[in-house]
């Protein structure tokens, strides 16, 4: 067990210096660098070249790179391009705040879409069962900026509930927090559910036509002992992969409704960085998204050959 | 107010009559008494992550306006509670000035009762230091250009600011107004945003927000009424326009035209719509084929129905424009009879060009927003001209760097600039670093230069028309429309005065409005 960590580990790191490499070489070959992105259409040669100067932009890229990566592995993400900030001090309160609100979401999302997914399976082809699943469809067909257009449109100009922008501050505290970022959190509980919620249907309606599942209700046990007791531990597997799966995409998917609500999150960071060609503030945030890619699918295989005895004695 | 007052007011203003009551009431709350108190929110867009708080840096309305809460500049350019009023140069930190003849030499006399925000008092040498930190030669300011006639800036005793040029230019308080300009401690980074403002930095997150509470020793006693403010960074218009809708802010900026009317069937909402010197252009590279032919680039600037651009992309709210920069709000504009939608003038003028290939236009919305459509509706006037306009769309991203001043036609936009002689020589003179047309005259560049050092108003007037004849003549920009300042409120705010020159009010809305409770 413990070796199967260590080797995963280990390509996760092999994984994310790919990443790295990927991202330098697609900010390079955007075009334009930071120095005419900060000075845009007043961009004089002077200038442009003044900060070129300044910043070695100069420099080959594979300098800059090898420079970056040095930084880094002494644990120095270094400094923005566009404004000399530090980045970890810049993306730190943004990347608590993405944890928060996928947190938030994921709190409410996860347990509510598999116990609606179990009783629609134990339901099938009933008033709830067709309900819920055409109520998710509708969600998850809609494209995220419009369901929060209608969460704001409904809750905050029409009722006036929720306040439209989701401002966190550093001195807000926890129920204050809560309520301010309820509708990006109704929002993302929409957008995630249907994916979960219909896997786990299927996963456990395929194990209650089992064999075993059968014997079990010839046996006369109760209807909700065979699915908890039989049918479920064998429909674990795609449903951890479907959750890990959602939960990466509740931390790096949600620049539309960090948009939408005006909420500070790392993927606003990203964008901004990307439009200014900050690359090592683009670099930063892509590790944060591609470690939380690759941690969430590591603890999804943990989880499942922890659910599955076969997969825990491999051959 | 009787109705002649309101149909002159509406006409000087330039706008239509559906907006003038908007605006005139804005007129009235301005005369009621300001109230001290509460907390301001603002959402405007422009903010990046990125951003720092060195004026030097700034290009975009959140660091505009968050830049002057908390820095002066030496002049102001403003109209006062009047909006009637062309705006004109106002003493700020520099309490008055003069030019000696030929104005190549220029004195400011610097206010005795100012302070900085961590009780420093202000000093020429702050100003000269300041000044001096767009002008070095390693110097990464936007405002670098602005000093290029610059010969020297020296203090003379403590509070005497002697500026003296390479060439004569009588509006050089103007061009001290520029928001890049705040004024600092000597020393200082100016990243911690000490400055002498009406507020002072409580808590700064570039890209989201900015705190700011009141510096209860301003010099001023008629600005900053409210206790802080809190700009916020909203960049999507939706989310601004919601904001301000259910009562999260009290100002936003830049309202889509096509919301204005929807906009203001809300209660408790106010729209601040002004006419100011930015305009939308097509400039025509006038250095390379095809359009070093002066006849296709008049075939081109009578193909274009400039009402029916402003109709749809502007839905209205602008005024057409004439081929040259300078807007009806500016003291020198000339009024030049307008160029109309010509089809058969188009084509004589295309057929004299001898040019018979389709005619390339390069356009993203990434240049100004509705570009596109513009660019559509281009097209199909000029095919009532026989000419064949075709349209090369490009990316957004990156447009600045590798369309504009590239290809030989595209389209760009120009926030105006204070003075005529500003937008005419940083765009139009053979030499300057943004002649998007490329479009060459040494007469044009000479007597550029001699009404710039010219005092007498009229004379200068005289030839400012002629310089406007010119562009509109010969040069290169096909200008359809100069477009509409659009803020909104809630209307709790009053104080607002709409400014041609910048949005909120000449960006300074913060220390000029106060909340009715």
């Amino acid at each position: 067990m413990l070796r199967l960590i260590a080797n995963r580990l280990g390509l996760g790191l092999i994984t994310l210096f790919g990443v790295s490499v990927l991202i330098f070489i697609g900010t390079e070959v955007l075009p334009g660098d930071v120095a005419t992105a900060i000075l845009g259409q007043s961009a004089t040669p002077e200038a442009v070249e003044a900060i070129r100067r300044s910043l070695h932009l100069h420099d080959p890229a594979i300098v800059r790179y090898g420079r970056w990566l040095w930084n880094l592995v002494q644990g120095d993400l270094g400094a923005s391009l566009a404004n000399g900030r530090p980045i970890a001090q810049q993306i730190g309160p943004r990347l608590a705040n993405t944890f928060f609100l996928a947190g938030y979401a994921a709190v409410i999302a996860v347990p509510l879409s598999i116990a609606f997914g179990i009783i629609a399976a134990m339901r099938q082809n009933g008033y709830f069962d067709r309900i819920t699943n055409t109520a998710t469809l509708i969600t998850i067909s809609m494209p995220e900026f419009f369901v929060g257009y209608v969460l704001i449109i409904l809750l905050s100009v029409k009722l006036g509930w929720f306040p439209s922008l989701s401002m966190v501050t550093y001195k807000m505290g926890f129920g204050q927090r809560l309520f301010v970022t309820a509708m990006p959190a109704i929002t993302l509980v929409l957008v995630v559910m249907a994916y979960m919620m219909r896997m786990t249907r299927a996963s456990v309606v395929a194990a209650m036509s089992s064999p075993y599942v059968e014997m079990a209700i010839l046996k006369g046990l109760p209807q909700w002992r065979i699915v908890v007791q039989h049918a479920l531990p064998n429909a674990w597997a795609p449903i951890i992969n479907v959750v890990a799966l959602n939960l990466a995409y509740l931390v790096v998917g949600v620049i539309v409704v960090e948009v939408v609500f005006v909420y500070p999150g790392v993927g606003q960071l990203m964008v901004d960085a990307v439009s200014k060609r900050d690359v090592p503030v683009v670099q930063a945030c892509g590790l944060i998204f591609a470690s939380t890619f690759v941690g969430l699918n590591m603890l999804a295989d943990l989880f499942a050959i922890l659910s599955n005895p076969r997969l825990r004695h491999p051959r | 107010m009787n109705r002649r007052d309101f149909l002159r007011r509406s006409a000087a203003l330039g706008i239509s009559t559906a907006l003038a009551g908007s605006m005139l009431s804005n007129v009235a709350s301005a005369a009621d008494k300001p109230k001290r108190g509460g907390h301001l929110l603002i959402g405007l867009n422009g903010a990046n992550a990125g951003d720092s708080l060195d004026p030097a840096t700034f290009t975009a309305s959140h660091l505009q306006v968050t830049g002057l809460q908390l820095y002066n500049t030496l002049v102001e350019v403003d109209s006062g509670l009047d909006v009637r009023a062309k705006p004109s140069a106002q003493p700020s930190l520099a309490e008055k000035w003069e030019a000696k003849p030929g104005a190549k030499e220029w004195i400011f006399k610097i206010r005795k009762d100012v302070t900085f925000h961590n009780g420093k008092p202000l000093t020429a040498a702050d100003v000269v230091y300041s000044l001096n930190h767009h002008r070095k030669p390693d110097s990464k300011s936007g405002a670098k250009s602005l000093f290029a006639p610059v010969a020297d800036i020296k203090a003379n005793g403590t509070h005497e600011v002697v500026i003296t040029l390479n060439s004569g230019n009588a509006d050089l308080p103007y061009l001290l107004a520029d928001y890049h300009l705040g004024i600092g401690p000597e020393g200082d980074d100016f990243t911690k945003g000490i400055g002498t403002g009406a507020f002072m930095l409580e808590n700064y997150e570039p890209g989201v927000r900015t705190l700011t509470k009141r510096n209860p020793n301003h010099f001023r006693s008629d600005r900053g009424f409210v206790d802080s403010v809190e700009t916020i960074a909203i960049n999507d218009p939706t989310a601004r326009l919601n904001a301000l809708i259910s009562g999260s802010v009290h100002l936003i900026n830049r309202v889509d035209p096509k919301a204005v009317l929807s906009l203001s069937r809300n209660k408790g909402v106010q729209v601040f719509e002004i006419l100011g010197p930015s305009h939308y252009t097509f400039p025509m590279r006038c250095d390379i084929a095809p359009f070093n032919n002066k006849d296709l680039r008049l075939a081109m600037k009578f193909a274009i129905d400039r009402q029916a651009i402003i109709d749809k992309v502007l839905v209205g709210h602008g005024k057409i424009g004439n081929d040259q920069p300078i807007g009806s709000t500016d003291l020198f504009y000339a009024n030049i009879a307008q160029r109309p939608f010509d089809p058969e003038k188009a084509k004589f003028h295309f057929k004299n060009s001898g040019h018979n290939a389709p005619v390339v236009l390069s356009v993203s919305d990434g240049a100004f927003t509705g570009a596109v459509d513009a660019a559509q509706i281009y097209q199909a006037s000029a095919k009532k001209a026989g000419i064949d306009l075709q349209i090369d769309r490009v990316p957004a991203d990156g447009y600045w760097d590798n369309v504009w001043m590239k290809k030989p036609w595209c389209a760009s936009y120009w926030d105006g600039r204070p003075t005529a002689d500003l937008m005419l020589s940083v765009v139009y003179k053979s030499d300057a670093s943004w002649n998007e047309t490329f479009w060459k005259r040494a007469d044009f560049d000479k007597l550029l230069e001699t009404a710039r050092a010219e005092l007498n108003v009229s004379k200068r007037k005289k030839m400012y028309y002629d310089l406007q004849q010119m562009v509109h003549e010969d040069g290169g920009e096909v200008i359809p429309m100069f477009n509409n300042t659009i803020d909104a409120g809630s209307s709790k705010v009053k104080g607002f005065v709409a400014l041609p020159t910048n949005l909120m009010s000449g960006y300074r809305a913060p220390e000029k409005v106060w909340l009715e409770t």
